[in-house]
């Protein structure tokens, strides 16, 4: 028995129907195509599919899907500028080598992004607790967590210029 | 070497921009036109006759497409020593072995068929240690071998031994001899990214697999072989692989459920994708071999090896990977590192009833270092000698030739050690910090660094296809699953050819348009492909010169008339452009084509798309710049028997040392410090290996302190991260030092070396040395948990 849903991802509407069970992760890939967002465990352990749900980083594998009715979702895909540019935390993973095989990346992004969205001076202990729950078997986390910094930095720097987000 | 433009500078990763966004597309994220999904029914015991299998509610299940078994399916051999099947039969020698499996129109009904479909067993008894399994009268994991010949030990066909020098002699020259028994665990891989493939047939029998691999060309084999058994001869397998999640050496064997997804698609009509949840990943993919050695070695008085002696015992489990070959492996460091005479090795590999095993980052090198480089410290201590001391006195040096027959070209551990004793700051820390329960550790690596001839051949081959816009694609049939190889090839393509590397795009592996390699593994990704690329583009630029030389004039003369018709009071400097244009006159230099010794005049240069083009469209003589090239690295495949051989054309050394803090009431070790130094013969993206050797550390630190698939009577207990523990951004929140020594290897792309997986080889010896640095315990088996720690104070108190 599918139910309506309708909720914001990435500053869209959206409306799918869903089984009342159905998870969050399935909605984004399955019925969205938001192919970005990785299902790594499905049990939380992993953060591969880490996205941001009103603000907050969660594991969309234990989201339940009604739980986002009427919310605003953000993933991986939204990061992106119009165009295509990346934003500054993206474009720092990029320039500090922060992605290897790239499986855990969205997740630890928007670990990151959610992160920087509240703090954009960041020590490297709320980096760390951050992305506690976030598993990368690559990269021995020391150029992930020197593109977050990276990306703080680049963030300061604009809001100093221009007053900007942040 | 001249000077580089690209090579050795931090360029971004290719494949970065679109594996940030989530444009990058796994097995994961694939579908195919009227899917299925395919899903297995596993053992439910480690060792049982098969009595019935009823599928009959499963294959009534609606949405239900197939149900297959072993019985009613062709027999499909697999595994190295083809003593595995595709679907089990009448026999189950493990809990992961597949009885049944099903393709249905999704993944949920696939899962509910497959509890749907019963099975009944008749339990026989099992072995679950190589000592029961080698013990008289033990029941037997296979009756008989592949060829059908009764079998009558557990003991695998697969030996590899090393004999030099006089152990007796080196005996005799010992003043200090120390023994003992190390062993590591069952490791797993643990890709973020789990397993999975697609298979789809087409009408003719002709397969195309998605295949989660690192050995293409060797899979694209082993499926031509299961289609000739399908009663589908002469029929070919392509193999296309996606992005891959990670593999750290599970794609060095082809496995059973990629064989199933054959099947099923054979049996439907229709694609199939099958893809492993972690929890079947923990317990139905093989994890790294583990293995329990038996060492003596021995010192003069002045810490100078006299003799070493291994013998080592693998618990293969029930079937056989290419890790069944990790003594060919483990061979490099018994007989290779530091100098020793005289040497003996033996290994054993034995069938159990347990979980089978494959390869993983290191290849049976870290097995062998952990007791090598233990026993060295326990003969530093008796000697009185600073273990780090006591390594550089032994250390290996260019010109040598080992025991093994491995020649050493180019060889910077004695510099590593420097950097290690330096940037840990070890006069001051070693022996002295114990008040503190602070300590230092120290240990080295030898591994291949040159690839590592376990094949007839051990080359790769490469294509460069130059467009008429002056895009480089290339073709090579290695894999990218994270490491970087792309990065670098990206770079030496650029270097090689002359080009700039936004022009150069590496196409995804295929092997229907990517020529032949043997598989990225052995750290030899990196040194094959642009070794490859290297030959490629010398032979690219003679062709493009010697087409120049027909074209090049004629279009910087339409240069100059342009130039003319805009700035008439223009003259040009007297220079004969038709003579200057000989084959031998031409430079090629990021993405522009120019003339040796030419004016600095901007309409003497052409871009190499617009000399492309007029190569292309000169009439009917018109050509194209497609030019292949294939690298065989200049090794010999050793005699295995003897345990003899240049297996590789370089040999890359390293070191690490860290600094650690133990708590004696809990047993939780704290690393304060590390150094991972490396001769990596030449650095061709700095940031790309930094993160490669950082990342080894992360995998060496989870081996030595959290990581080991635990088993009971062959069942994995452990099958999620919440029981399975690798490192967090918690665990590796320590700095770490890495460094990197260039020697310029004769053999290397550009003097590079392979360092794909030394990170991890030498990082549990060194935190053990710095372990017992800090509070005088040895712990021989790994991981070196908490519990173990304070049990080993318990007993030292007592003693004392």
């Amino acid at each position: 028995m599918s139910v309506e849903l309708s909720f914001t991802v990435n500053g869209e509407p959206a409306e799918v129907r869903v089984e009342p069970d159905a998870r969050l992760v399935d909605v984004l890939r399955d019925a969205l195509g938001l192919l970005g967002t990785k299902e790594g465990c499905g049990n939380g352990e992993c953060g591969a599919c880490t996205v941001i749900v009103n603000g907050r980083a969660v594991c969309s594998c234990l989201t339940p899907a009604l739980e986002v009715e009427g919310v605003d979702v953000l993933t991986v895909e939204g990061l992106a500028g119009p165009g295509a540019e990346l934003s500054d935390l993206q474009q720092a993973f990029v320039e500090r080598g922060g992605i290897q095989c790239g499986f855990c990346t969205p997740g630890m992004v928007m670990s990151a992004h959610s992160l920087l969205q509240r703090n954009d001076s960041p020590s490297e202990g709320e980096i760390r607790n951050a992305l506690t729950g976030n598993l990368c078997r690559c990269t021995g986390y020391a150029q992930i967590i020197e593109s977050v910094q990276d990306a703080a930095s680049r963030l300061r720097a604009k809001a100093g210029k221009g007053g900007g987000h942040g | 070497m001249a000077d580089l433009r690209y090579v050795g500078k931090d360029l971004p990763r290719p494949d970065a921009a679109d594996k940030v966004t989530g444009r990058a597309y796994y097995i994961h994220d694939l579908v195919r036109p009227g899917m299925l999904w395919g899903k297995i029914k596993f053992s439910e015991h480690a060792s049982a006759r098969i009595a019935h299998v009823d599928t009959s509610k499963a294959a009534r299940l609606p949405g239900v497409r197939a149900v297959i078994t072993g019985y009613d399916t062709p027999e499909v051999r697999i595994g190295f020593l083809h003593d595995n099947f595709a679907l089990k039969r009448d026999r189950v020698r493990q809990f992961r072995d597949e009885v049944a499996a099903v393709a249905a129109t999704d993944p949920d009904i696939a899962a509910e068929a497959i509890d749907l479909i019963r099975v009944e067993y008749e339990p026989l008894p099992g072995v679950f240690t190589p000592e029961e399994a080698l013990a008289a009268g033990a029941p037997l994991v296979h009756e008989r071998d592949a060829d059908g010949r009764p079998v009558t030990t557990n003991l695998l066909p697969v030996a590899v031994k090393h004999r030099s020098g006089d152990l007796a002699a080196g005996e005799r020259a010992s003043k200090y001899i120390v023994e003992g028994e190390f062993s590591t665990p069952l490791i797993q891989q643990a890709c973020m990214g789990t397993a999975g493939c697609i298979a789809e047939m087409d009408t003719r029998g002709n397969l195309t697999m998605w295949a989660k691999t690192q050995i293409p060309f060797l899979a694209q084999r082993d499926f031509i072989r299961a289609l000739e058994a399908m009663g589908l001869p002469g029929r070919n397998a392509r193999v296309i692989v996606p992005t891959l999640g990670g593999a750290f050496g599970t794609g060095l064997d082809t496995h059973a459920y990629e064989y199933i997804a054959i099947l099923l698609a054979h049996r439907t009509g229709r694609p199939v994708k099958i893809l492993y949840d972690r929890e079947e990943e923990f317990a139905n993919l093989s994890p790294r071999q583990s293995a329990r050695t038996r060492i003596v070695q021995g010192c003069d008085a002045d810490g100078h090896i006299t003799f070493r002696r291994i013998e080592v015992v693998q618990d293969n489990g029930a079937y056989t990977s290419w890790g069944a070959t990790y003594p060919t492996v483990m061979l490099i460091p018994a007989t290779s590192l530091y100098k020793v005479q005289n040497v003996e090795f033996d290994a054993k590999i034995v069938y159990t009833n347990n979980t089978y095993a494959q390869a993983m980052r290191g290849y049976g090198n870290p097995e062998v270092t952990w007791p090598i480089e233990c026993t060295l410290d326990q003969l530093a201590e008796k000697a009185g000698i600073d273990p780090l001391e006591l390594r550089m006195r032994n250390k290996n040096e260019p010109g040598e030739t080992t025991p093994m027959g491995l020649q050493v070209t180019t060889c910077g551990l004695g510099e590593c050690l420097e950097l290690a004793k330096k940037k840990l700051d070890w006069e001051s820390k070693r022996g002295k910090q114990r008040h503190l329960r602070r300590g230092v550790g120290v240990a080295s690596l030898v591994h291949v660094g040159g690839s590592g001839r376990i094949y007839r051949s051990d080359g790769g081959g490469i294509i460069l296809k130059l467009d008429d816009f002056g895009n480089v694609n290339v073709s090579y049939g290695g894999v990218e699953m994270g490491q970087g190889l792309h990065a670098a090839l990206t770079a030496s393509v650029a270097e090689a050819l002359g080009v700039r590397p936004e022009k150069v795009a590496i196409n995804p592996t295929d092997t229907a348009t990517c020529p032949w390699d043997v598989g990225t593994h052995a750290s030899r990704g990196a040194f094959i492909a642009c070794n490859a690329a290297i030959r490629a583009s010398a032979k690219a630029r003679k062709k493009i010169f010697a087409l120049a030389a027909e074209v090049f004039a004629d279009e910087v003369k339409k240069n100059l008339q342009g130039l003319i018709k805009k700035s008439p009071s223009y003259t040009p400097p007297a220079y004969d452009v038709a003579a200057a244009c000989r084959a031998d006159g031409f430079e090629l230099a990021g993405g522009v084509l120019s003339l040796k010794g030419a004016p600095d005049e901007p309409w003497l240069k052409l871009d190499l798309g617009r000399v492309l083009r007029a190569i292309h469209f000169r009439g009917v003589a018109g050509q194209m710049v497609i030019e292949e090239a294939f690298y065989e690295p200049p090794s010999e495949l050793p005699d295995w028997s003897k345990g003899v051989g240049n297996m590789s054309a370089s040999y890359a050394y390293g070191v690490q040392a860290f600094e650690v803090e133990v708590d004696e009431d809990t047993g939780d070790v704290r690393i304060l410090h590390a150094v991972s130094a490396h001769d990596v013969g030449r650095v061709l993206n700095p940031q790309t290996l930094r993160g490669q050797v950082q990342g080894g550390l992360a995998q060496g630190v989870g081996y030595t302190l959290y990581e080991e698939v635990k088993t009971k009577d062959g069942r994995v207990l452990n099958p999620s991260f919440t029981d399975y523990k690798i490192p967090t951004v918690h665990e590796m929140a320590f700095p770490v030092d890495v460094c990197f020594v260039e020697t310029n290897d004769p053999a290397g792309p550009f003097g590079a070396k392979g360092v794909g997986e030394p990170g991890l080889v030498p990082t549990a010896p060194a935190i053990a040395s710095a372990i017992w640095d800090a509070v005088g315990v040895r712990i021989n088996d790994l991981p070196i948990t908490p519990e173990k720690i304070v049990r080993a104070l318990k007993e030292k108190k007592a003693k004392e």
